[in-house]
């Protein structure tokens, strides 16, 4: 069984000026212990939809779905107070922006064990324990020290670590991974996708990477799904990806890579997209 | 032949952190000795990650902030900025384009208004050949006429860096300063920017000072390289010269920690799990 079974996902937003889609009928299921990565530019709907899953895209959008189940569940029959129990415990999600993604006033103690204390009930002794072994399982030196520090006072990598602790905390099935190094430099880049895989092999968690640096998705996925402008453009496993793209779109990709360049000049995405959108097959709106 | 654009010898910038209630004033060495020189259509990446001092350096190099110690010259005649003024003239060799093209445009100036500034202080050109000169470069950048008259937020990321760097190019700078240009930018539309970018080079002979901790960036667009670590210069040479052979270590974890994006390494890596 999937973990993650979505299937015809649409997310539209109410603009002044009419429904805008932002998701046009996504399938998409990730098995247990599988690192699945979705690609795409700004605007082709890869957080939205993963928002969509975890229920925290606002009151202006409406989700529709055949089928979007975790586990088993149908997450779209549950009421926003069971939800709430699977978000963030078995369900969890890492943001693109660590720094701006922790709360300010709090430290970063408080922060994990709010997670704890919600979900897992343990008393002060527990969740001070596990913060610490979080804290130390994400790679922060000094943790005991640590735990009282505020964001403000920890480099960006630190915040994500936090970020990552905050979210594994209470060993989820499912981690969704959203641009978690987009801020980053290089070599930080590195240590947090080493420690997301190696964290992903030793729980066995299944991992959806968010991103739209190929690099990253050559480094981490399994499999990977290529969305443009809301829709599915093809889905491979991420050795045949690389080696013989399907879609035009994806090579239109992959060939503005710079390490790709042939000659002077770049190959830009409009000079190859000659195939417009699948408007017929794709969408029903 | 080949002109210098630019040189820099033994640039060194320091910060003084003055000292609060408790604690007592403290001096920061963002850029330590830093000596290179540019030929005329050259282009000098600078990489390095966030605090190494590379945009410290390109506020030096873009007479935005004085150096502490070192001599720099531009078109061979030397400049400081801490000792008397600038003349128009020297303002004109130098622009820059910076990271974030949501933040470097004003929301409430119109495009044709941010290209005919540099010329409305720096010269003494009529409006109707200020709004001449604003039109050609539109074009010249890839847009057209009828973005004159549109505000800043009705362009893309990637239209709003083309603005920028239109308006950099507005007084036919010698020197062109890009402060991580493409970095805030989606793959496709990165293509495009670096695309226009050796575009504008060829046609203008413009020399780069490219700032990124992008090393396949860099690879693409670099003539010579110069890698940045805690406020020095540890690599300077030629792109091939340092990216067949780093010579310092801090080059050498900076290329293994980049992403690679062919099939070889994915083939490597998806080798690698299935063994463990």
């Amino acid at each position: 069984m999937s973990l993650l079974e979505i299937k015809n996902l649409t997310v539209s937003f109410d603009t002044a000026a009419g429904p805008f889609m932002a998701v046009q009928g996504i399938d998409l299921s990730v098995e247990p212990r599988e690192v699945l990565a979705i690609v795409g530019e700004s605007g082709s709907g890869k957080s939205v939809s993963m928002l969509a899953v975890m229920g925290l895209l606002p009151n202006t959008a409406t989700v529709k779905a055949d089928r979007m189940a975790f586990d088993g569940v149908d997450l779209l029959k549950l009421s926003p107070s069971e939800r709430r129990k699977i978000v963030g415990k078995d369900i969890s999600m890492i943001f693109q922006e660590p720094i701006a993604s922790l709360n300010p006033c709090f430290t970063v103690g408080f922060q994990i064990e709010e997670v704890l204390r919600f979900h897992m009930g343990m008393d002060r002794a527990q969740r001070r324990a596990r913060a610490i072994e979080l804290m130390k399982l994400v790679g922060i030196a000094d943790p005991e020290e640590r735990l009282s520090s505020f964001p403000h006072q920890m480099s960006g990598g630190q915040c994500q670590r936090v970020m990552i602790a905050i979210a594994i905390a209470c060993n989820p099935k499912l981690l969704i991974a959203d641009e978690p190094t987009t801020a980053l430099d290089v070599t930080i880049q590195k240590q947090i996708l080493d420690l997301l895989v190696s964290l992903q092999a030793k729980y066995g968690m299944g991992l959806i990477m968010i991103t739209h640096n190929m690099g990253v998705v050559a480094e981490t996925a399994d499999r990977v799904i290529v969305q443009y402008k809301g829709r599915k453009m093809e889905e491979a496993d991420v050795l045949s990806l690389f080696e013989s793209p399907k879609s035009n779109y994806t090579r239109a990709l992959l060939s503005a890579l710079p390490e790709n360049a042939v000659g002077d000049r770049l190959p830009t995405v409009s000079d190859m997209l000659f195939e417009p959108a699948p408007s017929a097959a794709g969408a029903s709106a | 032949m080949s002109t210098t654009v630019l040189e820099g010898k033994n640039i060194v910038r320091d910060y003084h952190i003055g000292g609060g209630l408790f604690t007592g004033p403290r001096t920061v060495h963002a850029v330590k000795g830093v000596s290179f020189t540019v030929d005329k259509g050259k282009t000098l990446a600078i990489v390095g990650e966030s605090g190494c001092g590379k945009s410290t350096l390109a506020r030096i190099i873009t007479l935005i902030d004085p150096a502490t110690s070192g001599e720099l010259f531009i078109d061979g005649n030397k400049v400081d900025i801490a000792k008397g003024g600038l003349t128009r003239e020297m303002r004109r060799k130098v622009q820059i384009v910076f990271q974030n093209p949501y933040g470097s445009l004003n929301p409430r100036q119109k495009i044709g208004d941010v290209l005919g500034e540099p010329l409305l202080i720096n010269t003494d050109r009529s409006a109707a050949e200020r709004r001449d000169l604003a039109m050609q470069m539109l074009k010249k950048v890839g847009l057209g006429h009828e973005h004159y008259n549109r505000y800043p937020h009705m362009f893309s990321g990637g239209q709003r860096q083309r603005i920028a760097i239109a308006r950099a190019l507005m007084l036919n700078p010698s020197l062109l300063v890009l402060d991580e240009p493409v970095s805030a930018l989606d793959l496709s539309v990165q293509a495009q920017v670096l695309n226009l970018l050796a575009d504008l080079q060829d046609e203008f002979q413009l020399t780069y000072v490219f700032i990124s901790h992008d090393l396949s960036v860099v690879r693409y667009i670099a003539d010579d390289v110069m890698v940045m670590y805690f406020g020095e210069a540890v690599e300077y040479g030629s792109r091939d010269e340092v990216f067949a052979d780093p010579k310092h270590s801090y080059t050498r974890t900076l290329f293994a920690a980049t992403p690679r994006a062919d099939v070889a390494s994915i083939k490597a890596r998806l080798a690698k799990k299935k063994a463990a």
